[in-house]
């Protein structure tokens, strides 16, 4: 196997990550300022892409312009989902809260089920098939968009949280929540923007995968049980966690495909994940937990 | 300027406040005392809107609170000190009172505000850029209440800012208390350090099982044989 090839895989696989690293962001968001974990964050992810593989098949808009829609109304379908199913189940116990975001997943997943049947379907783009050479490296165009993308909604991300009022105030609520609303900042609305960023970027990475990545009604689930390993393996509620998490499954995952067999993979990546579990089960970036 | 009247609270089916009336006039310091588990907490906290009363009612300048939700009641001017601190530990200090001017009626003013109070806690002002969690408990009191300041608040409720204070600190917090109130703002005082705070307070009230059993003048209670006896351990 020459140089190239494993430097070119290595490359793919951070690509990837970065896509990950996007799922994952948002799930750790949700989790981070609610203590929520978000089961319906693949099944939203897979409406994304749905929208933008029908706004790209029926309208011709390519999923980097449909960004320009499906943004904005990912957003607002996460805040009302925040407002009409989550608030009412803040305060129930953690197990009624983990049946609402799956009963929701399954929900959303039986709908598109109706609405677009179960074959996977694959929009082909005119740079679906591009790639990039780097020196001996072979980039992959679409991924290397999305990693691009990724990264940006990461950088935006973390300016809003680190400058804006909101952001600030976002942060606060989810370190403590009753100071939060006694400096007078509306927790329960900071939720719902949080839920709503949060599938902001699962809509972003939907968009940016389908290009190169198939869509069906359960395509969610495969997705968002990696993110699921990036965010534990990361660190729980911690940004750079999933970054770094996102990162270096797509690496293993990448490599994992071209020195085993390319369904045996995710085998690496779950090693991996029980290897940092065993030995540091707060996750990498993770606060150790009291 | 607040007033309660015939406030019951519960937790679930367990009734922590029975029927709790008391007023507070523009300007004074009042007092709230009463042992652990008295109740103390859980009136300030259904004040602020954390806790619905079942039965009675709040009003502040004559309009009713006990239906706004927390951000509302801020915004209306009251602003409470948690016990316990409440900081948002990891945002530095400054991030820490940026937030306490999060209302409209405090964000306009809150670049000058912000200078108002650091003027007041010097400290702070050396302490802006570390994280507030890094600070020393009497640091952490002292930025909470700079954080409340920052809402500009018309009545200042206060949760045992003395709690687990060197004595030296605590003189500072009482003494900070007092120039607060100096400059117009009403304060409501609960405390633990009952000779303390009823010695800075025009009026008290003692709480006792959820139930106001006793009040008067600041000089009064202290007089008070019940006083001594259920709070002063003598």
């Amino acid at each position: 196997m020459s140089a190239s090839v494993v430097l070119s895989s290595l490359a793919n696989g951070v690509m990837l990550g970065g896509l990950y690293a996007l799922v994952a962001l948002g799930l750790t968001l949700i989790f981070g300022v609610m203590k929520i974990i978000n089961f319906a964050h693949g099944a939203l992810m897979m409406w994304a892409m749905y929208a933008s593989f029908w706004l790209a098949k029926l309208g011709g808009v390519d999923p980097y312009l449909s960004l320009a829609v499906t943004l904005p109304v990912g957003f607002a379908a996460g805040y009302a989902i925040q407002r009409a199913v989550i608030t009412p189940v803040l305060e129930a116990p953690e197990h009624n809260q983990l049946l609402m975001t799956l009963g929701l997943a399954l929900f959303l997943e039986n709908l598109a089920l109706l609405a677009f049947k179960a074959d996977p379907r694959t929009l082909l783009v005119s740079y679906s098939q591009a790639s990039v050479s780097l020196g001996p490296i072979l980039l992959s165009l679409p991924r290397l968009l999305a990693f691009a993308g990724a990264l940006a909604v990461t950088l935006l991300l973390f300016l809003f949280l680190k400058f804006t009022d909101l952001g600030k105030a976002l942060r606060a609520a989810a370190e403590e929540r009753d100071g939060a609303a006694l400096v007078g900042i509306p927790v329960r609305r900071v939720y719902a923007v949080a839920f709503g960023i949060g599938t902001a970027c699962v809509t972003a990475a939907g968009a940016m995968a389908v290009p190169f990545f198939y869509v069906s009604p359960e395509v969610g689930n495969t997705l968002v049980i990696t993110a699921f390993v990036v965010v534990v393996l990361g660190g729980m509620g911690s940004f750079a966690g999933a970054l770094a998490g996102g990162l270096l499954v797509g690496v293993v995952e990448s490599l994992g495909g071209l020195f085993v067999h390319g369904s045996l993979a995710q085998i690496g990546i779950f090693a991996l994940f029980i290897l940092v579990l065993l030995f540091k089960p707060s996750g990498l970036l993770g606060a150790p937990s009291a | 300027m607040l007033e309660l009247e015939g406030v019951d609270v519960f937790y679930g089916d367990l009734q922590a406040l029975h029927g709790v009336s008391l007023t507070v006039e523009a300007s004074e310091i009042v007092t709230l005392v009463g042992g652990n588990g008295a109740g103390k907490t859980t009136m300030l906290r259904t004040v602020s809107g954390l806790l619905r009363p079942r039965r009675g009612e709040i009003r502040f300048e004559g309009r009713r609170l006990d239906r706004l939700t927390p951000d509302r009641i801020v915004e209306a001017g009251v602003v409470q000190v948690p016990e316990g601190r409440r900081l948002f530990p990891s945002l530095t200090v400054r991030e820490n009172l940026d937030l306490g001017a999060y209302t409209r009626r405090a964000r306009p003013a809150r670049a000058r505000t912000l200078e108002d109070v650091m003027a007041r806690f010097p400290i702070l002002r050396e302490r802006a850029g570390q994280r507030a969690g890094s600070l020393s408990g009497g640091e952490q009191q002292m930025c909470v209440i700079a954080r409340a300041l920052m809402a500009r608040p018309s009545l200042l409720m206060l949760d045992e800012p003395s709690l687990g204070l060197a004595p030296m600190v605590v003189q500072e917090i009482f003494r900070i208390i007092r120039e607060i109130n100096g400059r117009g703002v009403t304060v409501l005082l609960v405390e633990q350090n009952v000779r303390q705070a009823l010695a800075t307070s025009r009026r008290g009230y003692v709480l006792e099982t959820g139930r106001i059993v006793l009040s008067g003048t600041g000089q009064e209670l202290l007089e008070s044989e019940q006083t001594l006896k259920a709070y002063l351990g003598r």
